[in-house]
């Protein structure tokens, strides 16, 4: 080989290499531009695909407040965003604000992971958020996040499937027991109607668990406490519709937002979701409505707190909390969300709220609140996915007769300690 | 100018002392090591020192957002006692045990098919060949949709003739049968191609004696044609098998591991440690312990081979 081709090869390799460097640092956060202007990221699970809009209208508001601020939104599904999240930390290039949910909160906090905004607050008024709200995102006496959004989870009903049926509408005194009548007389098989649906899942298990008056874990926060009567008799309620009052995990057949569908196309009498849906109903050829949903020994209601966050490492600490206080408290922010039905703002001044109610659809918006009067916060541990993955799996196995319902309560509480020992 | 230096060195180094040969020797490889840095840099930056890093990390307990701490073996000794880790094990030797033969008998018989002097036989060499050069996220996502047990073509059919299909990837029992089978039929293309090959390398010759012999078909087949293919289906065995252990896409996608983790196998384990657990330390631990299983049952294989492989 001649020097000549030598030294082209080794250039060839140089060459090749640096483009494939800096096509790895291409992914970096884009640092200030040189005009002084500050590029913050922003990663959410809770925009797409029905509020894209919505936020780059507040974006576009703090921007123009902000005239050094460019900040650049990039949207995650939830079922991916953890994992994202988690993996641009560990790569270092985490983006500079991020949504979080109340359920992984207090995992990121306690890692070290987020800015202690009081050390970038400066004399910012707390007093504009509703005290409940902020102190959830509060750990080891520091505010690690911003709420930003609430949601609760409510009883949407097809009142012409109603009156099809000559069944009366649920009101706020129903217990599950109106519910399982009513679902019995709605569901009709033969025309592919069914009568309610809600999830077989962890999330709606602790919440009918605490209406069945039970607890998910011991006082102590240190053993399962749902294999007892009230967790057999919660089980039992969201396992025994399967197959009778709605469709079995075969029907269903894995389908992507197969409950939407089904309640979108006028075949779900009752269905068991969150606020968030409101938007994607509005136009819907039928009349509906929501009511707080049916309890069983006492109400609860599922409640679903978002907040903004700053990474720890992020170099623009000023800016990023100027941006999630922008994101979770401005007037922008507020009407934005109120108006487009995107979850609810946690603010003060519940004057601000009024607005939400004022929407012609559903009519009984009043619900949303009625059912903050008694809540159901998630229970919330270290190893968090794994606990909701297996009381999942096991109510599951209960659903499809795999197991009885004491059976899979049994072995979810013993893998549950296990996760807590 | 340079051309003339290379072409006097061999003279000066056969007249010369040991010195201007270490020296061309030198130089020779330096040019060897050209030639070996864009593979070497690229497996060194991706692969050689990705594995010391999962080594050290499969030392701690490290959940990817908080700094490592040191655990030792803690992991490996977690693990072996671990009765997730031994059904992840379990169920990726059932995909193994149902997904090799199936692959190898399916290959082979196209490969003979194919073999034969036959219309519009290129045609069907590249259409068998063209799942496996499809995206297994695309190939995954097909099956599930035609094994629907509500709405998939799969039980539609069957129902056309009376029969009520199985419930494919939402019952535990059908799941693993259900990832077999697109695997398969994935995967089929390859297996062909390699024995198409070995088919060919077997001269006619042999076929034409052993029928003056008077063999019949299948005896030709049994004690000519085997045995002479036996390095191709060593090849097949060795790749599909390693496959095999690090069966991951087609499951990630079609059933995520569920349902009841019927089909959990080790590589979705690894995934779900990592990406959802929050385990790295852990998952690292795994992979490396199926590195020592896919090494030992390979060791095995070469070892064995002298038994059964012709070379002829």
């Amino acid at each position: 080989m001649t020097r000549t081709a030598k030294a082209a090869a080794a250039a060839l390799v140089v060459g090749l290499l640096a483009s494939a460097c800096s096509q790895g640092s291409a992914t970096r956060s884009a640092e200030s531009t040189p005009g002084g202007k500050v590029t913050l990221r922003y990663l959410t699970f809770s925009a797409a695909p029905d509020h894209v809009k919505d936020l780059d209208k507040i974006v576009t508001a703090f921007e123009a407040e902000n005239k050094n601020i460019d900040v650049v939104v990039e949207t995650a599904p939830y079922d991916e965003y953890f994992t994202k999240l988690q993996t641009s930390i560990a790569g270092g290039t985490a983006p500079d604000t991020f949504e979080l949910n109340y359920e992984n909160f207090v995992t990121y906090a306690a890692a070290g992971s987020l800015l202690d905004l009081g050390t970038v607050a400066g004399d910012a008024d707390p007093s504009v958020y509703a005290a409940e709200s902020l102190a959830a995102f509060k750990h080891d006496g520091k505010q690690y996040a911003l709420p930003a959004s609430f949601s609760t989870v409510v009883l949407f009903y097809n009142k012409e499937l109603f009156k099809k049926a000559g069944v009366p509408e649920p009101t706020a005194d129903w217990t599950w027991k109106d519910e399982q009548a009513a679902a019995e007389r709605l569901t009709d098989r033969k025309a592919k109607v069914y009568g309610d649906y809600q999830p077989v899942q962890f999330f709606e298990f602790y919440k009918t668990l605490k209406q069945a008056g039970g607890e998910f874990l011991s006082a102590d926060g240190k053993k399962s406490a749902f294999n007892g009567p009230a967790g057999i008799k919660a089980a039992k309620w969201l396992v025994g519709k399967v197959g009778k009052v709605m469709p079995t995990e075969a029907e269903i057949g894995g389908t992507a937002d197969y409950d939407t569908n089904l309640f979108k196309s006028g075949k779900l009498a009752m269905w068991h979701n969150g606020i968030w849906q409101f938007a994607g109903l509005k136009d819907v050829p039928f009349e509906w409505d929501v009511v707080v949903e049916p309890g069983d020994a006492t109400k609860a209601s599922a409640v679903f707190h978002n907040a903004v966050a700053a990474s720890a490492g992020t170099k623009h600490g000023k800016e990023a909390f100027a941006w999630a206080r922008f994101l979770s408290s401005s007037g922008t922010a507020a009407t934005t969300r109120i108006e487009s039905s995107w979850e609810l703002p946690p603010v003060a001044d519940r004057s601000v709220l009024a607005g939400y109610l004022k929407a012609p659809k559903p009519a009984n918006r009043q619900a949303v609140f009625d059912s903050l009067t008694s809540i159901a916060l998630p229970p919330v541990i270290k190893r968090q996915q794994e606990m909701q993955d297996t009381v999942t799996e096991e109510l599951a196995n209960a659903a499809a007769g795999r197991k009885t319902v004491e059976e899979a309560l049994t072995a979810a509480a013993a893998a549950v300690d296990k996760l807590l020992g | 100018m340079t051309a003339v230096k290379t072409k006097a060195g061999p003279k000066a180094g056969a007249t010369a002392g040991p010195k201007a040969q270490g020296r061309r020797r030198l130089r020779y490889a330096g040019t060897v090591a050209l030639f070996l840095l864009p593979s070497a840099i690229p497996l060194t930056l991706f692969t050689l020192v990705p594995m010391a890093a999962s080594l050290w990390t499969s030392l701690h307990e490290w959940n990817l957002i908080q700094p490592m701490t040191w655990v030792g073996l803690g992991n490996y000794a977690e693990l072996l006692g671990d009765a997730e880790t031994r059904a992840a094990f379990w169920h990726t030797l059932y995909f193994i045990a149902g997904y090799l033969p199936l692959v190898y008998a399916g290959g082979l018989g196209l490969a003979v098919l194919l073999n034969r002097a036959m219309k519009g036989r290129d045609l069907f060499r590249a259409i068998y060949f063209l799942p496996v050069i499809t995206s297994w996220v695309v190939v995954a996502l097909m099956w599930k949709w035609l094994l629907n047990p509500a709405t998939g073509l799969v039980n539609q059919a069957l129902s056309l003739i009376g029969v009520a299909g199985p419930g494919w990837w939402t019952d535990p029992v059908w799941a693993m049968p259900s990832v077999i089978l697109a695997s398969a039929w994935k995967d089929l293309g390859f297996v062909m191609i390699i024995l198409l090959a070995g088919l060919q390398a077997i001269p006619k010759e042999y076929h034409e004696a052993a029928r003056v012999d008077g063999a019949g078909g299948l005896r030709r087949f049994r004690y000519v044609t085997l045995p002479l293919l036996s390095p191709s289906t060593f090849f097949v065995i060795v790749i599909s098998l390693i496959n095999g252990f690090q069966v991951f896409d087609q499951v990630h996608v079609m059933t995520g591991g569920g349902p009841a983790g019927a089909t959990q196998v080790v590589v979705e384990q690894i995934y779900d440690l990592t990406f959802r657990y929050g385990r790295a330390g852990m998952a690292s631990a795994l992979s490396w312990l199926l590195f020592a299983v896919v090494l030992i049952v390979t060791v095995v294989q070469v070892r064995a081979q002298r038994r059964w492989v012709n070379y002829g």
